[in-house]
């Protein structure tokens, strides 16, 4: 295997990492607001907290891996994409920014105001949508290079139909996979009401995911045809993704091993997501940016290569201590500890 | 107004990163009084540095939450406000970036168990053993990131052919020429500012007199002992970074010290100004110092500023920067020490009012030193963004919108500062440490205190 593939084949699973644990951690912010405004925080908020509390900032540096990754396997990504993506991705951080001081700063307030739950709440949806740019204006057609410039051309991005059903998409998804992921642990912690409720809410975004996921891939074909066909001839790829996604929410309707339940729609969005990768290649950025002439030196491949394989080894074992000690700890989850 | 995208390129990058490095200094040196202070305590079973762990973990968690996102930022805004940079240097120099998030990922995930399991071993130094991974995390963030800022300095582990960097070898980049006095003298700076801002907060209790003395004594001396030792590895560390500079940077070392003409048995040039004619006026003169501070001999020649083009040439009034944080690091020097030679004779009494007072400024000084001395490094290395390769200018955004995003994370910074500043007073004014002892440990109280 070639060196570029390798290293976009770990950058997008890095990518699938990030979009599971930050929509688990963007869905419970909507759903805590959500749950007060209709007064039913008492039900769950314990568990959302305990939950997200230890984990927020193992869940940022997913993002951080994957665009110090890109980066550096494909320095020309930071000329191409740094240039155009100047807003959209200052406003994700000053989003992110106000999100992961929330966590900070909410935890020894006494009281949890107003405000700041609706912030929480409110920039889990509006993160995914700016980071979602950057997959939208990879498809071709929203940039332009002229004399050395590189520029966003903002109107086109905002009548996109492409660019609005990638958001609603994100938005959807991401309170399926938190919902479905919260059912699980407030069933790991025997919180009978708070399963019920969440429960209700995984099965209710599991249909609108598989409208905006088929609605994507008719916006995809208008816009990037050549990805489209690829995803097409990968149609067994995304079978594999809608039965599991049957399996989940089976499991979630007669209300039985929620833990396989999870796995399942991790399984349905792992092969939609690399289906969805596999059939954009070798483009990063259509036209602009080919995998194979974009790749970085092969010293540097190599010594990435290693770093991230020493790495794993020091942070694999790191990260099954973290969940042994709060996510998969049933006392914990329950309050006791 | 019409704003040049250059010039607030580098004003976006010099905030977030001006603001950064507050929180990425405690960062770094906040794990390490965590970790003496929670093993002092399990050592002689002194609950007082057990409470003295807590309570800095405590704040830690705000002021690093601040470091992580600001972090973020910078991590993206490197691509995003000079994406020409990102795309040349990213091809030598990806190497340390990428396993600075790895570094910092280890530091995280250990930071989150420690803070959460403080009653959860039965054994007291499996606990203090979770200190550990933080702190070496922290540590190998911050040589990490600074061989990357060496690199823009003495850019190395390339060749240049058309314009494009040519048998890349990452390991050698990193360990360009100024990656090993540049990591000494960040690393120990971080502690000694560290070891300053913590005393500053035991001097200040101590001051208002509001109980818990030997408690916050306790805390002071452990605190001024640290600064003490790491203020004098950073000046040599500095006086390493200095030798390393005549040699391979010289001009930046001769913007410093004003230093125009190269001659032997060179003045070094303390203080003072520039009058209209560029000549320097009021100024302190040790004959000879600069030649023994460049190469450890009085008469050795020094390059001056006049041997580089005029439009290569570091801006002057990094002089002022440079004296400022040499200044301040002999202030901590000082203080630390004669502080120590007070404790040590017993008759003397180390915590008098002036002595108390002078330490609590300390913290912030150590703090300003660190912002003099983040900006001679940066100044100092004008007109370059990668030093003989790129130029600031030529790797800045072409974005119009940046001037919009300045002030946009302006308001950031300001909001974040702000709501940093509330939550830790809020955090540690309703729970003093007088009340949190009496409460957790009446019994030991009783016996300890005066």
């Amino acid at each position: 295997m070639s060196y570029e593939v390798i290293g976009i084949s770990v950058l997008w699973l890095f990518l699938y990492g990030y979009l599971i644990v930050a929509s688990i951690d963007f869905g419970a912010g909507f759903y805590a607001y959500y749950a007060k405004v209709t007064k039913r925080d008492h039900i769950i908020n314990q568990i959302i907290s305990r939950y997200l509390s230890p984990v927020w900032e193992v869940t940022n540096v997913f993002l951080v891996f994957f665009f110090v990754g890109i980066v550096g396997f494909f320095p020309k990504s930071a000329y191409y994409f740094g240039s155009a993506l100047l807003v959209p991705a200052s406003f994700a951080i000053i989003l992110l920014a106000i999100r992961g001081s929330f966590y900070a700063f909410e935890n020894y307030g006494s009281k949890q105001s107003n405000i700041y739950m609706f912030l929480y709440g409110a920039t889990g949806l509006f993160i995914p949508a700016s980071l979602s740019v950057a997959l939208t204006i990879s498809e071709g057609g929203f940039i332009t290079e002229e004399n050395g410039v590189v520029s966003l051309k903002y109107a086109e991005l905002f009548t996109s139909p492409l660019a609005w059903s990638i958001v609603a998409l994100a938005i959807t998804a991401l309170l399926f996979i938190s919902a479905s992921f919260l059912t699980y642990y407030a069933s790991r912690a025997n919180d009978e009401k708070a399963l019920n409720l969440v429960r209700k809410w995984a099965i209710f975004w599991a249909t609108p995911t598989i409208i905006m996921a088929l609605t994507t891939m008719i916006a995809l074909s208008q816009r990037n045809e050549r990805h489209f066909n690829n995803m097409l001839d990968l149609w067994w790829v995304f079978g594999i993704s809608i039965a599991c996604f049957l399996v989940a929410l089976a499991l979630l309707y007669v209300g039985k091993h929620y833990g396989v339940a999870f796995i399942a729609i991790m399984l349905q969005f792992l092969f939609a997501f690399f289906g969805y990768g596999i059939a954009k290649f070798p483009y990063l950025l259509d036209p602009y940016i080919h995998i194979e002439d974009s790749v970085t030196s092969e010293p540097m491949a190599i010594a990435l290569i290693i770093a991230f394989i020493g790495g794993l080894l020091l942070l694999i074992p790191s990260l099954i201590l973290l969940m042994r000690l709060f996510l998969f700890n049933a006392d914990y989850a329950k309050g006791k500890k | 107004m019409e704003f040049d995208t250059v010039l607030m390129s580098r004003l976006i990058t010099a905030m977030t990163l001006g603001f950064h490095i507050i929180f990425a200094t405690l960062g770094v040196g906040v794990p390490l009084f965590i970790s003496i202070a929670e093993f002092i305590g399990i050592k002689k079973k002194d609950k007082h540095y057990t409470l003295l762990a807590q309570r800095w973990a405590r704040g830690f968690v705000i002021t690093v939450a601040i470091g992580v996102v600001t972090g973020t930022a910078i991590g993206l805004q490197l691509s995003l406000v000079w994406p020409q940079f990102m795309q040349l240097a990213g091809n030598v120099i990806a190497l340390p970036l990428f396993m600075e998030v790895f570094a910092f990922f280890f530091e995280a995930i250990f930071l989150g168990i420690y803070l959460y399991t403080w009653d959860r071993f039965k054994n007291p130094y499996t606990h203090w053993l979770l200190s550990i991974p933080v702190l070496i995390g922290a540590g190998i963030s911050a040589i990490f990131i600074t061989t990357v800022n060496s690199f823009m300095n003495t850019p190395d582990g390339f060749l240049l052919q058309n314009g494009e960097f040519t048998d890349v070898n990452p390991i050698a980049a990193m360990l360009n020429p100024s990656t090993p006095t540049r990591v000494a003298h960040v690393l120990g700076g971080s502690y000694v500012t560290v070891a300053a801002i913590l005393a500053t907060i035991a001097a200040f209790a101590l001051l208002r007199k509001k109980g818990a003395a030997t408690y916050h004594k306790k805390a002071l001396k452990l605190t001024v002992i640290s600064m003490f030792i790491f203020s004098i590895l950073t000046a040599l560390a500095g006086d390493l970074s200095a030798k390393f500079l005549a040699e391979h940077q010289p001009e930046k070392l001769a913007a410093a010290e004003w230093h125009f003409e190269t001659e032997e048995n060179a003045d070094l040039v303390l203080f003072g100004w520039l009058n209209e004619d560029n000549e320097v006026v009021g100024e302190i003169r040790l004959p000879g110092f600069l030649s023994f501070l460049a190469h450890g001999n009085f008469s050795s020649p020094v390059i001056g500023l006049e041997e580089f083009p005029e439009d290569e040439q570091p801006p002057l009034w990094i002089h002022y920067m440079f004296d400022l944080m040499v200044s301040i690091g002999f202030f901590l020097l000082a203080i630390s020490f004669i502080y120590l030679v007070f404790t040590f004779v017993k008759k003397w009494n180390a915590n008098n009012k002036l002595f108390l007072w002078l330490i609590a400024l300390s913290g912030p000084l150590a703090m300003l030193a660190v912002e003099f001395g983040w900006i001679y490094a940066e100044e100092g290395r004008q007109p370059w963004i990668l030093r003989g390769y790129m130029t600031v200018e030529e790797a800045a955004t072409s974005s119009p919108y940046i001037t919009h995003m300045f002030f946009l994370f302006l308001l950031l910074y300001i909001v974040l500062g702000t709501l940093c500043v509330v939550t830790l007073r809020k955090l540690f004014k309703n729970n003093p440490a007088e009340v949190e002892l009496e409460k957790r440990y009446p019994a030991f109280e009783k016996g300890e205190s005066e």
